[in-house]
């Protein structure tokens, strides 16, 4: 008796505390909040004023009443077209799509291979895997760029996307494995029962049900070609602008407009635009693939 | 060759048969031969054609996609018309001989012939045993590289798990706001590298004193009676001005796993500590901390294996210059400016190997999950 009561005397002064401590800590959230998105904040504000307005004031004096605000999207044009901006969004969407569609359905098959299939080695190949998994890809720039050389795929979409798939593909398999592998044994051999080849029963039932994992990886594995700039620098060159993608692009537009803010800004944003819808869009499965990408060396 | 046969099993006859036969197995072998020209004559388009983007970004699209399922879907028809006990000892690597062939080839070798290069001069000509690796711990040069490396590992691995910890016990607490609050501090986790540093390169840019300022934190400095300041030259915190961006990137990560280990904190042992009269300070670090140590000793770690490759930050503000260059842009350096890639290969070789006890932890992790 004596204990539930104070039990419940405990619960309700911990409430107490919870209300009277939430305010404080509301303000410190939102406080932090504020921090964490007021750079970002800063460079879209800056992309949609006039080249002469953004390097003449700062785009905080817009709050402060005392300036005009002249919205323009001229920056975006003059970086889209003049800059060749366009250009290079379209080949960031040419490298991603196939080097993330290429390693998942590599990754699929072999997955089920693993989980369903024996054959002499299996372990100790996926052992492999799992180590592959830590190598850092700087180990394997040089020998596959004398490679490319040898056979003339250094600088084109083909080369990039096998070397994205190369390196994607321990994780990918890792991933897949650990689903694939989780279906229940009932299900797969009543479709061995019903007649169904190894691979109508990969095709019809296990990617099927495999599309939560492969949203994960897809999403994981999209950002990481869209956002990276090292191996499309090694496989694409770092002196054919046509070949540029969003991120080396913008890298060039630092070297040779380092103070002209209209191009960088417009140029940045444009870079973030796909990975902050495919975040708003689908929250859930981004911070899944985000976590899922975690074990990744 | 052989005589026409005599017999016949009812109305077959071999001839039939063999017939038969022949037409599979021919079918079966155009099929690939037809697929592999395809793929190789569109490759060949891909890599020399002056016709338009579009035309080759469809072409691209349609082969890099649909090619590799129909190589799978050819090869295992293929296997699928030999004898039964033969297809079933093949049938393994159709689905996993690809991969294998991907990972030997994109990994395996690359590794092993990087760690080749390494013991070997500039051009890869001479071997020249550990004497990149000598250059590597002693050339003043690169032991400022390794400081830096060092120095942002310690920092942002330290001030991600911190703040992310710190933060994450606070969203806790503020109801429904909780997850508005989340998606805004992960949001640069979405953002790539180079946007940041463009994002954080207009925070920190600096105008002469006597012009108004449009970086943020040099209107600031200036409003306090303080001299802008060149971020990026100055040597005693342009590190810590880089580094910053790393952390402002990677938090949010830290912050959403944590919060998903603090939310599964039993209550009862909150509530179990409160009542022995523990304040909030002394629930947070005896009990919150020992019940989620694993989940920060994970997020430590991923947070550790990207800070120890971090290139695109560096390469984009300074290039390493005045004293911020870190390993891998001090080996993209070697590799691609000054030529050296016995040097490039070690520095390589140097991450690899302190990854290594990593590496060698997710295959015991393996082993024991087997076993259990």
């Amino acid at each position: 008796m004596s204990v539930s009561l104070q039990t419940e005397s405990g619960v309700q002064r911990s409430t107490v505390q919870a209300v009277l401590s939430a305010a404080p800590v509301r303000i410190v959230v939102l406080l932090l909040c504020f921090l964490w998105s007021l750079p970002t904040i800063g460079l879209l504000i800056s992309s949609i004023r006039p080249a002469t307005d953004i390097n003449s004031t700062g785009w905080w004096t817009l709050f402060g009443g005392g300036q005009p605000f002249n919205f323009t999207l001229q920056n975006y044009e003059a970086v889209l077209s003049a800059e060749g901006m366009a250009n290079a969004f379209l080949n960031s969407l040419l490298v991603t799509i196939p080097s993330v569609v290429i390693p998942i359905t590599v990754a699929a098959f072999a997955a089920y291979a693993f989980a369903w299939m024996e054959f002499p080695g299996r372990d100790f190949f996926f052992a492999g895997v799992v180590m592959l998994m830590g190598v850092p890809l700087h180990m394997a720039l040089i020998p596959i760029m004398r490679i490319y050389t040898s056979i003339d795929l250094n600088g084109t979409f083909l080369g990039i996307w096998l070397a994205h798939t190369g390196f994607g593909l321990p994780l990918a398999i890792y991933l897949l494995y650990g689903y694939i592998s989780t279906i229940p044994k009932e299900i797969m051999e009543s479709a061995h029962i019903d007649g169904a080849s190894p691979f109508t029963a990969f095709t019809q039932l296990v990617l099927p049900l495999s599309v939560p994992v492969i949203a994960s990886f897809a999403i994981f594995q999209f950002l990481w070609v869209w956002n990276d700039l090292l191996v499309a620098l090694v496989f694409l060159g770092t002196d054919n602008p046509d070949a540029f993608i969003v991120t080396s692009k913008l890298k060039e537009l630092v070297g040779s407009k380092g103070q002209n803010w209209e191009v960088l800004t417009a140029g940045a944003f444009i870079t973030m635009i796909v990975p902050l819808f495919i975040f708003f869009a689908l929250q859930r499965y981004f911070v899944r693939g985000m976590m899922a990408g975690s074990v990744k060396g | 060759m052989s005589a026409e046969p005599k017999k016949s099993w009812g109305d077959v006859s071999l001839a039939d048969i063999l017939q038969r036969i022949t037409l599979r197995l021919v079918v079966s072998l155009i099929v690939p031969v037809i697929t592999f020209v395809a793929m190789w004559q569109s490759f060949i388009f891909m890599r020399d054609s002056e016709a338009s983007k579009v035309v080759i970004a469809v072409v691209a699209l349609v082969v890099g996609v649909g090619g590799v399922w129909i190589l799978y879907l050819v090869t295992n028809n293929l296997v699928e018309q030999t004898p039964v006990s033969f297809r079933d000892a093949l049938r393994p690597y159709v689905f996993v001989g690809p991969a294998l062939v991907v990972l030997v080839i994109y990994l395996v070798y690359p590794a092993v012939n990087t760690i080749v290069l390494s013991f070997q001069d500039a051009r890869s000509e001479n071997f020249v045993g550990f004497s990149n690796y000598t250059y590597i711990f002693t050339e003043p040069d690169m032991l400022i590289v390794l400081r830096n490396n060092i120095l942002w590992i310690i920092t942002v691995v330290g001030f991600t798990v911190g703040l992310g910890l710190i933060i994450a016990v606070l969203v806790d607490r503020i109801g429904r706001w909780e997850s508005a609050a989340k998606s805004l501090i992960f949001v640069p986790m979405a953002i790539s590298a180079v946007g940041a540093s463009v994002i954080w390169g207009f925070m920190y840019a600096a105008k002469p004193a006597n012009k108004p300022q449009i970086g943020l934190l040099n209107a600031i400095n200036v409003t306090l009676g303080n001299d802008p300041i060149l971020y990026m030259n100055d040597k005693a915190i342009n590190n810590f001005a880089l580094i910053a961006i790393m952390i402002w990137l990677l938090t949010g990560y830290c912050m959403v796993v944590i919060s998903a280990a603090v939310k599964g904190v039993p209550t009862e042992l909150l509530e179990a500590g409160r009542i022995d009269g523990a304040n909030e300070f002394r629930v947070f670090f005896n009990i919150i901390i020992p019940v989620i140590r694993s989940t920060l000793i994970t997020v430590a770690t991923t947070v550790f294996i990207m800070v120890l490759k971090v290139f695109d930050i560096v390469y984009v503000m300074t290039n390493g210059r005045r004293d911020t260059e870190v390993v891998a842009n001090r080996m993209f350096n070697e590799f691609f400016k000054f030529g050296h890639y016995g040097r490039g290969s070690a520095l390589a070789v140097l991450l690899l190997i302190v990854l290594l006890p990593i590496i060698y932890s997710n295959v015991r992790d393996l082993r024991e999950r087997r076993k259990g």
